[in-house]
């Protein structure tokens, strides 16, 4: 039994391996976890094929409703990971001291935030698969340019984990859990994603259009609905978010 | 390489008005246990977190591995050296035990092997229970492995045994034996005298925020005359004969009655005078034991506490 030697032999693993390592861990954490499950597949997955099939909300434009509705989706899924999960599962890993610990041993914090972003790229890709085929076996017919598709999903993407992160790293894991839901929600519904931003009051919907879900729902349209070249506007709108949100959470973020 | 593993002077470390640590000093020289003992409040978690670059110095220094740990670029060198063992908590609620574990390996260059310090520590039966479903004795043993499994040179151990049960302390104290033999430095906070009776090398008495005590156990517990002989024998000894064949400055009485107690500079020679009175007076000391001061005792005397109070 003891004729193990515990001798000191210190060092760090090589940068790759360790961020191949926490990256990995990361999403085998967000992916087992089944609330977040529920956040980021089944609603969405569900929310495509009932609002497709049943005429609920009557679309703006041309084409099928599945063509209105599963940029909304992509969209939504995007808002599910990058905001609502990465904000609730880092809020409760600071409160268990997950942070703190991480921060006595040998990975760098970026490569921390690294990590957790992989994580998150990692859970949109299989989001986007799934929702995809969903969305292609009801009829789905995209259009557009896929490197625009990919550019506002990136920006998106930055801009939520930027607003994500800044309120797991301020407040109480409680209050995150909370808010990060109440937002999930108020987004979901007048953000653009299933309820076209046309049915909202004229005196409301420039601060409407002014939020990142309604720049990605409403850029993911123009080009996968309408095939439009890049969304000038909407990309501008998520990078400003992206900007600010990911410097407020580098200034304020709190480790415990 | 520099002789001392941890130096720590007139620390200073404030929260708010209340001073959690004010002007402390330790030392830990490089191999061998250093516990550092004190009631709850004391400042030990303090000065350890400083130590692990988690808190920022009020006043004074702090150099672990002759690294300031307040500085980012220092701390980022220190860090893959030391092994980090948190009071609770630090662990993914949802990661199972052997996962996490063997993740804590992967971001060190020479990791131990994973599975053969699980086993140890007992933790194979239950490597794939996630750690909220851990027994606390389960996660006290889990965090110990995650601050060894890198081949640390330096290890800090935040209470290691708090609430753990005997066998489980025991297989704790094994470890720590065992890193202290092939040469890694270990520190450690505890609320148990017998802890650092059993471990340390050195004991740093800390209260009220600094280090009112510090040497080996032997070193603090040595008096010149407060060790004991106690004895059981019939109520009502004439203890004043007794008190007259006993050297001077030696103090005789029955605490109750039946239980007598010698206090005074405890030699072969005050036992032989002791027990020739007895046999002179036809009585048989029942029970006799010679008592040496422990680290409790010393506890007491330097704050006038119990230390669990």
């Amino acid at each position: 039994m003891s004729s193990t030697s515990y001798a000191p032999q210190p060092g760090a693993a090589p940068i790759g391996v360790m961020l191949r390592a926490q990256t990995g861990l990361e999403t085998k954490m967000l992916l087992r976890n089944g609330e977040q499950l529920l956040l980021t597949v089944v609603i969405p997955s569900v929310l495509l094929v009932l609002f497709s099939a049943v005429d609920i909300v009557s679309t703006t434009g041309p084409g099928a409703r599945v063509d209105f509705l599963a940029p909304g989706l992509l969209a939504l899924a995007v808002l599910s990971t990058a905001f609502t999960g990465q904000a609730i599962a880092t809020g409760f890993e600071r409160r268990y001291g997950v942070l703190k610990r991480l921060g006595a041993s040998p990975l760098p914090r970026w490569a921390l935030m690294t990590a957790k972003t992989g994580s998150v790229l990692v859970t949109e890709v299989l989001q986007v698969a799934l929702l995809s085929v969903i969305a292609l076996l009801l009829g789905w017919h995209p259009q557009g340019d896929p490197a625009a598709v990919l550019l506002l999903l990136l920006l998106g993407t930055a801009a939520f984990s930027g607003l994500g992160l800044l309120m797991a790293g301020t407040l109480r894991a409680e209050a995150t859990l909370a808010a990060a839901n109440l937002v999930f929600i108020l987004l979901l519904l007048a953000g653009g994603v299933i309820v076209p931003l046309s049915r909202f009051p004229g005196a409301v919907r420039p601060v409407l259009e002014a939020l990142p879900i309604s720049a990605l729902s409403d850029g993911l349209r123009a080009v996968l609905q309408q095939g439009a070249g890049m969304p000038w506007g909407d990309v501008g709108v998520l990078a400003a978010w992206a900007v600010v949100a990911l410097a407020a959470a580098a200034r304020f973020f709190r480790w415990e | 390489m520099q002789s001392e593993a941890v130096a720590v002077t007139g620390l200073v470390k404030r929260y708010g008005d209340k001073t959690a640590v004010n002007g402390l000093d330790l030392t830990v020289r490089r191999g061998g246990v250093t516990a550092v003992l004190g009631p709850n409040g004391a400042g030990k978690t303090t000065t350890i977190e400083t130590c692990e670059g988690y808190r920022r110095a009020d006043a004074g220094t702090v150099r672990v591995l002759g690294l300031d740990p307040g500085d980012p670029a220092q701390a980022a060198q220190m860090r893959p050296r030391i092994g980090v063992m948190l009071q609770s908590g630090g662990i993914y609620p949802g990661a199972r035990a052997l996962e996490m574990l063997r993740h804590t390996a992967r971001l060190h260059a020479h990791p131990l092997d994973v599975d053969e310090l699980a086993a140890r520590l007992g933790l194979d039966s239950c490597g794939r229970t996630s750690y909220r479903r851990l027994s606390g004795g389960q996660q006290q043993r889990l965090a110990l492995a995650m601050a060894v499994v890198g081949r640390p040179e330096l290890v800090f151990l935040d209470e290691p045994t708090a609430g753990l049960d005997p066998h489980a302390r025991r297989a704790t104290w094994d470890l720590v034996r065992d890193l202290r033999r092939d040469g890694v430095t270990l520190v450690l906070t505890t609320h148990h005298m017998d802890e650092a009776e059993q471990l340390a090398d050195r004991v740093a008495i800390v209260d009220g925020g600094r280090v009112i005590a510090e040497g080996s156990p032997e070193e603090l517990c040595r008096s010149e005359a407060a060790d004991t002989v106690r004895f059981r024998a019939r109520p009502g000894l004439d203890l004043g004969g007794l008190l007259k064949a006993l050297p001077d400055g030696t103090a005789v009485a029955e605490a109750t009655p039946g239980a007598y107690l010698v206090e005074g500079s405890v030699d072969p020679q005050l036992l032989a005078t002791l027990t020739s009175w007895c046999a002179q007076s036809g009585v048989m000391p029942e029970q006799l034991a010679v008592g040496r001061r422990t680290l409790e005792d010393v506890f007491i005397e330097l704050t006038g506490r119990d230390l669990r109070a």
